[in-house]
């Protein structure tokens, strides 16, 4: 067996639980095979690693009711659509418990921010936040959903909202859900075959020819480069 | 402590198993020399699943890929960063350096940028231009021969371009620009600046049979499963031992020390087993330093002995010395041409298809050192960071700041791969005043004394890096993109990089004829102590505005050569 035999088998373990996937562009030679990672291997951890998220994990910062505030707040952020699920269907909530432990900087911006809300709807509704009905939370958030000109007594607020829409966004579109709906299409063996034409039409651009023919050939990726005594290519 | 081997057990014995020592391994071994690496990480292959990264999912992590346990986030397969627990380093006079360590065979080359350029003439010779720092007693045509091999064994893609100081190689065809790439390349010629393919080894042909062919997911940094990129382990060590060469790998193997004999020559090394914490001793007739510029330093001032008070080889005092990194600003804009653009995959190899050498002549400026360009943008994968203030963009085309609802949404789909990066990298000038040398009070977890560092720019890279700035935009304006934040100023330096951020470090055993000045000859072997030879960055006289990978390869090559040479002439 050669190198590129075994190297293939060693990815795919066994042939039928590979995936020989397509390229991007497609094209006449076959793109490495890699193999469909098994859920339960990790991520690629160290030992130290290992232990420092199963530590995390098994650590709980964020108290029932706290949860329940940041739950409402990140499904107001991110609503379900026809399309798509919500924050909360993407599990945002559990990504922030869990991120708030492994950034301990987050805890007292968080923390404190949610009694603030809760203090602003005592205050306002003689309610906590999450016993609010739905029209006075938005009303409630308005307030700290925009930057203002000049700082108010709703500062504290917008600086806490702000940074809930962040990890929000974040732990959403690092989602599988939030990844599909992004439309990302890479992370996958393919062949770079160059810009699409139909987009560098819409951008009004062109490759310059010249430059384009040095640019490899996909369909002779496979062949075996060999160059003459000057460093010319014999083929592209 | 326990012997592993007799002194005369090794033929050589390699601290370091990145760039530089993969390479001496490997030509070492191919001559039949029996061959030990003391490498201070675990071992790493990238084909292996439990170390594997690549073509992983944000969501595999916890923490989505951010970068608070590895510094260029959970993907990026360096085990280590600029803080490694248990290994200090301390620093003098409110000084600042940060020193990089990726410990893991193989090193720092499984995560490094792929940027390969070859050094110029000029680069050589910067003294002879300028009346800087120093010459190297080697010239590009010394050199060359070395470039051209290692260009062929590795595999680099790039074009032929008889560009000024930027010498043509044995390239591999080079990728096609992507978007954001032609429209950098238009805006940089409209501003009177070159553009050209980069070169970058990642194997867009195949190139024997051992290796695979790239398959663009954009992710060298995680180290490539089919070896379709450099690294050291999957391109030099591992195809060497399965040809047969003789090389044993010593892992978590902290080199504390090269011991010597009664005349001062070198035996073998003592090193620390991270997992048992007892030393350990490995002989061999000659020791080949490559654990990186300034871990090399370390070790040899740390080799302290009635012959060598002051450190193995450090008569001239120079070890240490000459410590320069590259510099390194950057700049980010928003281009309006790609708001609301079509969503398609366009990973490509990691890293830029395009760049910028050098294209200016310093004589006309005021600033006596070059820098490239990097490009740099987008539809990335999402990691944690994405959606951080993307309702804040809206600044740009006069929409809502801030808000929450589906409005995001649309924020994140329109403005998802409309900007773009440019960074700086440029040369420094070496001075004999940046340097590390051993803390006299404190030690790492191994007992091992600690680096010290000082180090300061000066207004030359102050000045280049204005330049730099003033460069990106240019070339933003000529887009019509608009610059994200302000240009920094002469308060933080032009946005100048801490030194040790970009790290290139290299300097501290610096190669020259005069042994009062310098701490190896022309074929990087210790004045002072002749079976011993440094192949990493340690003896670059002067970093060129390139990335130094290339070099070390290429002067690690013919070290080796060197190393067999005068071993079958009975000389050491």
């Amino acid at each position: 067996m050669d190198r590129r035999e075994s190297l293939k088998s060693l990815f795919v373990g066994s042939l039928a639980g590979g995936l020989a996937l397509k390229g991007c562009a497609p094209v006449d030679s076959e793109v490495e095979s890699v193999a469909e990672p098994a859920a339960e291997e990790g991520y690629g951890r160290t030992e130290k690693e290992k232990i420092r998220d199963e530590k995390i994990k098994a650590d709980s910062f964020f108290q029932e009711p706290e949860l329940e505030t940041l739950a409402v707040l990140c499904d107001i952020i991110l609503p379900a659509t026809a399309d798509f699920g919500s924050a909360g269907d993407a599990e945002v909530p559990e990504f922030i418990e869990f991120i708030v432990k492994d950034m301990p900087a987050h805890q007292l911006p968080l923390r404190g921010g949610l009694m603030w809300l809760d203090n602003q709807s005592n205050s306002r509704f003689n309610l906590e936040f999450r016993s609010c009905s739905p029209e006075q939370q938005l009303e409630m958030v308005d307030d700290i959903a925009y930057p203002e000109e000049e700082p108010s007594d709703m500062a504290p607020g917008i600086a806490f909202f702000s940074l809930v829409r962040n990890l929000t966004l974040t732990g959403y579109y690092t989602s599988k859900m939030g990844i599909k709906e992004l439309g990302y299409a890479g992370n996958t063996p393919g062949v770079w075959d160059g810009v699409p034409d139909e987009v560098l039409k819409a951008h009004g651009l062109s490759y310059d020819p010249q430059w384009l023919e040095r640019c490899v050939d996909q369909s002779k990726r496979d062949e075996l480069a060999a160059w003459d005594e000057d460093g010319n290519l014999l083929s592209t | 402590m326990q012997i592993i081997e007799a002194a005369d057990g090794y033929d050589a014995v390699i601290i370091g198993s990145g760039a530089g020592g993969g390479m001496a391994a490997k030509i070492l071994a191919e001559s039949g020399l029996k061959v030990a690496i003391v490498e201070a990480g675990p071992m790493f292959d990238p084909k292996n699943n439990a170390h594997r990264t690549q073509l992983r999912w944000p969501y595999e992590s916890p923490r989505r890929g951010a970068n608070n346990v590895r510094p260029f986030g959970d993907f990026d397969s360096a085990y280590g960063g600029w803080e490694i627990e248990g290994e200090p380093y301390t620093h003098k006079s409110g000084t600042k350096f940060d020193w990089f360590r990726s410990r893991m065979v193989g090193g720092r080359t499984n995560h490094w940028g792929r940027i390969s350029l070859r050094f110029g003439p000029k680069d050589f010779k910067r003294k002879d231009q300028d009346g800087l720092g120093d010459n190297w007693p080697i010239s590009y045509e010394d050199v060359k021969p070395y470039y051209d091999q290692v260009d062929q064994l590795v595999g680099v893609f790039g074009t032929k371009e008889d560009f000024p100081n930027e010498p043509n190689g044995f390239f591999l065809p080079p990728p096609k620009p992507r978007l954001h790439e032609l429209y950098f390349k238009q805006a940089a010629n409209k501003a009177n600046i070159p553009v050209i393919p980069s070169r970058m080894s990642m194997l867009t042909k195949r190139i024997n049979t051992d290796r695979g062919v790239c398959f663009y997911c954009g992710q060298c940094s995680r180290a490539c499963m089919v070896e379709a990129d450099f690294s050291s382990g999957t391109c030099l060590i591992f195809p060497a031992q399965r040809a047969g060469g003789q090389i044993t790998l010593f892992t978590d193997a902290m080199a504390r020390e090269i011991a010597t004999d009664a005349d001062g020559r070198a035996t073998g090394v003592h090193y620390i087993d991270k997992n048992t914490r007892q030393e350990n001793f490995v002989g061999g007739k000659v020791v080949v330093l490559a654990a990186s510029a300034c871990s090399s330093a370390r070790i040899l001032l740390n080799s302290k002995s009635s012959t060598f008070p002051d450190g193995l080889g450090n008569g001239s005092g120079m070890i240490g010395r000459y410590l320069h990194d590259s510099t390194g600003a950057s700049r980010m804009a928003f281009v309006p041409q790609l708001l609301d653009r079509k969503i398609y995959n366009e990973d490509g190899v990691g890293g830029m298809h395009v760049y910028t050498p050098w294209w200016l002549d310093n004589k006309q400026l005021d600033f006596p050192r070059g820098y490239h360009l990097e490009v740099w943008g987008g539809l990335g994968m999402p990691s944690y960071g994405f959606g951080f203030n993307v309702s804040e963009m809206n600044k740009f085309t006069g929409g809502v700041v801030g808000g929450y609802g589906n409005k995001l949404r649309e924020d994140v789909r329109k403005f998802y791969g409309s900007f773009m990066g440019i960074s700086g990298r440029g040369e420094s000038v070496a001075q004999y005043d940046n340097y590390c040398e051993i803390d006299p009070q404190h030690v790492d977890e191994f007992g091992i004394p600690v680096l010290r560092f000082h180090y300061k720019w000066t207004d030359y890279e102050r000045a280049q890096a204005k330049h730099m700035h003033e460069t990106f935009e240019s070339i933003f304006d000529a887009m019509g993109a608009k610059s994200v934040g302000t240009k920094p100023g002469p308060e933080d330096d032009y946005g100048l990089l801490a030194p040790g951020r970009i790290i290139h470090e290299v300097g501290t055993t610096r190669m020259g004829v005069n042994p009062k000045t310098s701490v190896v000859n022309a074929y990087q072997q210790m004045h002072e102590v002749d079976n011993v030879f440094v192949v990493d960055g340690g003896p670059f006289v002067s970093q060129a505005d390139k990335n130094p990978t290339w070099t070390i390869l290429a002067l690690a090559w013919r070290t080796s050569e060197y190393i067999i040479d005068q071993i079958n002439q009975q000389n050491i």
